[in-house]
């Protein structure tokens, strides 16, 4: 079973270091609830044990976008919205991805009026659009997964725009 | 005495030089005034023993588009004390698009009175605080108006840079 029966045979494994980063990261995507109108409901009945979002690593929903890599926007995003929704964003550490979920953040939805955003893609980088209004819980949980798939596979060398880390070293 | 009869007699009354054009319609009683006399009607109404008018559920308008008078200022007020419900309306005309505001008479007045100024850009003489209540601050039109397009107006509202 899993890594200890390597561990038992030769006690050590050959990999990719982007392969480990890609595997522990995808399996511990830490989501940004940005929950803004009924999408949102879905997204909690994902929280709860029914659909359970812990069974892919999850489950640690963050309010505070500084600990966060995945934004779930979850709802209409209105004009006066928008630019609360990109500063937040904006605070979560490299590398982020989102997901775009339901009708109206993916296209405006229903919503064809001069206060809705027609579709968040105007000004967010979105990973995935996610169909339905709202969409089931297990539409979201299939999302993820391709979230997961698109980590997965994601190099170190492809990520853009990343800070220089500044190592504090104590004494 | 019918609160129906009541009150167009007692305004009759204690307002004989205002015109009231009463209208009675399913039930709903409706009033319609002069914009100027608005204040001192709705106090009135609240104040009276008999009516007791002591709630404000909405303020509201209506754009005519092409009228003479283009906007119809709507006024819900409600009786808790008789269970009853009375429509006020005032006539604005674009020339000169204010009204005075009632929020000094019912409290509630005051955002509901934001509202209407946001969407028809009636202005509410003094009111306390006449900001705009849904739209941004920096935003220059007004939506509910007829002749505001239903996508609105590009770039009048900024996104943020991608």
């Amino acid at each position: 079973m899993g890594l200890e029966s390597y561990l038992k045979e030769s006690g050590f494994i050959t990999t990719k270091l982007d392969a480990v980063i890609g595997w522990a990261r995808k399996n511990s995507v830490w989501p940004m609830p940005m929950g803004i109108s009924c999408c949102a409901i879905e997204m909690m009945a994902v929280g709860d044990p029914k659909y359970d979002i812990a069974r892919f690593g999850s489950e640690v929903m963050r309010f505070t976008p500084r600990q966060c890599d995945l934004m779930i926007v979850a709802g209409t995003v209105t004009y006066k919205m928008a630019p609360v929704v990109k500063k937040i964003f904006d605070q979560m550490p490299d590398p982020k991805w989102v997901i775009a979920m339901g009708a109206c953040t993916s296209s405006g939805g229903m919503y064809r009026s001069y206060s809705v955003v027609q579709g968040i893609d105007q000004f967010l980088p979105v990973d995935i659009y996610l169909a339905g209004c709202p969409p089931r819980p297990d539409n979201l949980l299939h999302a993820l997964m391709k979230i997961q798939d698109k980590i997965g596979k994601t190099k170190a060398a492809e990520f853009k725009n990343l800070p220089d880390l500044n190592v504090i070293q104590n004494n | 005495m019918d609160l129906k009869e009541l009150i167009p007699q007692k305004l009759k009354e204690n307002f004989p030089d205002i015109e009231f054009e009463i209208s009675d319609y399913k039930e709903e009683l409706t009033i319609k005034l002069d914009k100027k006399r608005i204040v001192e009607v709705c106090k009135f109404l609240k104040e009276d023993p008999d009516l007791q008018f002591n709630y404000c559920s909405d303020v509201t308008a209506v754009d005519w588009a092409k009228r003479k008078n283009r906007f119809t200022v709507v006024y819900n007020i409600f009786s808790l004390n008789n269970s009853f419900r009375l429509r006020l309306k005032s006539d604005v005309d674009e020339s000169d698009c204010a009204i005075d505001s009632v929020s000094s008479v019912w409290g509630s007045a005051n955002w509901q009175e934001r509202e209407t100024y946001d969407m028809y850009g009636i202005k509410f003489n003094n009111h306390p605080d006449l900001r705009r209540m849904y739209m941004p601050e920096e935003f220059e039109h007004h939506p509910l108006k007829k002749d505001f397009p239903l996508m609105g107006i590009p770039g009048s509202l900024p996104l943020p840079k991608k």
